[in-house]
């Protein structure tokens, strides 16, 4: 269903460093319906460039990114919108709106994509079940915990039902104990039939998984296994 | 902006008081040939005659003395100094004239010319003065006033337009910029172009109709207020009537300005800097 074709991302000179990063270099790889991917890599491996070629949100230098044969990055920008609708993304940083409740900032995803009052108010109580926040239906993302944050932003991205979820670095800011919660639901996100694409350095949660791992070294895809294991 | 839109509408306005204004001087403004008391009023009429023949000659007007001191008693019969005075120069002053007008300003040369080569001797005898030069440069003045006026007023108002859209401009590339991540989330589930730039593009539209309603409160007070005076100066040119009676011309054009404004600055900082 998503597939890279031999892409290479190169920021150009505005980059921190002041010379062209070559972020990703001739990546060729494939996910099927329903897999479990892990992406690891040193900080600096590529990781976060290559969600966010994945949702578009920059372009490759080289090379194709195809969705069920879709390339994304050839579409027309009006139809940009509805390729985003069928992907879930997680952050690290979790990008929650401040100022709504945990309530809003899930039902606010439902008013972009234009559903309607019925479906928002029967919908987002129930995600918030399933990450387990219905107690703090009602409070502002500062009142929340850093694993109670990523949990609702976990909602956040299932509310539209998306065939794929992204997490990058999900755990990144977390304890252990928060950290194997939010892997949990995304195990019990992937059993109920989406794929899942989880970016992290951490190195017991892959060994955990038994999972098909990606390991990027400096942009490059160095390993790709089935149950394959967090080696650097 | 308000301050474009005051400038576009009073450029609407300016067109069509100068023109106002122009064919009330060139309504008055014409030749007077006046004639020595011993000029027969055949004589004068035979003139007029000829006169009536040269091509730019609109129409000649036969004032005779009696007419002209009617005319004089009837303007001016609620002046006592006047009046006293001319009991006291006693019979009647006045000279006979014709008033000549042609179509044009710049056709009055050739009825001077007329007067002053081609009428035969006898009849240019009978002229006591030709009462033209004092006009013609009330006539020029008003012509480069209003030609220059409307230049100034056009460059003006491009120059404010520019202001205001940048204005405008910079209220929503701040707006943007405040809103980052909300736009950011909103691209990241899908939200349609439309949907994010549609707030944008409203505010701006927004911005252009208050600006609109500020600009033609402030254009009714100065009609208002000026409307008199102006009055007072050019009879015949009320500018407060005139603001009533283009009430929905004037409405159109500060609307379609300021909307026009308020969406141009709008879609610039949208595609500057809402990246979809
Ligand atoms: N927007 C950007 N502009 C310039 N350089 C960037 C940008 N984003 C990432 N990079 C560079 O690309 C490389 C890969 O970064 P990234 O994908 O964020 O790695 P990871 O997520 O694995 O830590 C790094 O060297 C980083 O400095
Ligand atoms: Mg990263």
């Amino acid at each position: 269903m998503i597939k890279f074709q031999e892409v290479t991302k190169i920021f150009p000179t505005n980059s921190p460093n002041g010379y062209p990063t070559t972020a990703l270099d001739n990546i060729s790889f494939e996910i099927k319906p329903k897999e479990f991917v892990s992406i690891v890599g040193r900080s600096g491996a590529g990781k976060t460039t290559l969600l966010r070629l994945l949702m578009a949100e920059e372009k490759p230098t080289r090379g194709q990114v195809f969705i069920d044969g879709l390339d994304i990055h050839k579409i027309k920008p009006g139809k940009l919108p509805a390729v985003r609708r069928r992907i879930g993304a997680v952050f690290q940083d979790y990008k929650l709106l401040p100022s709504k409740t945990a309530y809003e900032n899930v039902a606010y995803v439902m008013e972009v994509i234009g559903a309607d009052d019925l479906e928002i108010a029967r919908d987002v109580p129930e995600v918030i079940e399933i990450v387990g926040l219905t107690e703090r239906t009602n409070n502002f993302p500062v009142e929340l915990s850093g694993g109670e944050k990523q949990r609702l932003s976990i909602a956040r991205a299932l509310i539209h039902r998306p065939e794929v979820i992204l997490a990058d670095e999900p755990t990144g800011n977390l304890d252990p104990y928060n950290t194997s919660d939010i892997i949990r639901l995304l195990l019990k996100i992937h059993e109920l039939g989406t794929t899942v694409v989880l970016s992290t350095h951490n190195k017991e949660i892959i060994n955990k998984l038994g999972k098909r791992v990606i390991t990027l070294e400096n942009g490059k895809i160095i390993r790709d296994e089935e149950e394959g294991r967090f080696i650097l | 902006m308000t301050m474009t839109i005051l400038l576009a509408t009073s450029l609407f306005l300016f067109k069509d008081i100068s023109q106002i204004l122009i064919s009330a001087i060139r309504e008055k403004a014409d030749i007077s040939v006046y004639f020595k008391t011993a000029a027969q009023e055949e004589d004068i009429l035979n003139i007029q005659g000829e006169l009536s023949k040269i091509p730019e000659v609109k129409d000649v007007e036969y004032v005779s003395k009696e007419k002209a001191l009617e005319d004089f008693i009837q303007r001016h019969k609620d002046n006592q100094v006047l009046m006293g005075s001319l009991e006291e120069v006693g019979g009647n002053p006045f000279l006979a004239a014709l008033n000549v007008r042609a179509f044009e300003a710049s056709q009055y040369q050739a009825v001077v010319n007329f007067l002053d080569a081609t009428l035969e001797p006898v009849y240019q005898n009978l002229i006591e003065k030709v009462d033209y030069y004092q006009r013609k440069p009330v006539i020029e003045r008003i012509f480069a006033l209003t030609s220059g006026a409307g230049k100034v007023g056009i460059s003006l108002s491009i120059v404010l337009a520019i202001v205001a859209i940048l204005v405008a401009f910079n209220t929503i590339r701040l707006a943007i910029l405040n809103q980052a991540e909300e736009i950011k989330i909103q691209r990241l589930v899908g939200a349609s172009n439309w949907f994010i730039r549609g707030p944008f593009l409203v505010q701006g539209a927004i911005s252009g109709i208050i600006s609109t309603l500020i600009s033609l409160l402030i254009f009714a007070l100065i009609c208002w207020f000026l409307g008199p005076k102006i009055e007072f100066l050019f009879s015949g040119l009320n500018v407060w009537k005139f603001f009533t009676g283009n009430f929905f011309t004037i409405i159109l054009i500060q609307l379609s300005t300021g909307i026009l404004l308020g969406a141009i600055s709008s879609s610039i900082a949208i595609r500057k800097y809402l990246k979809v």
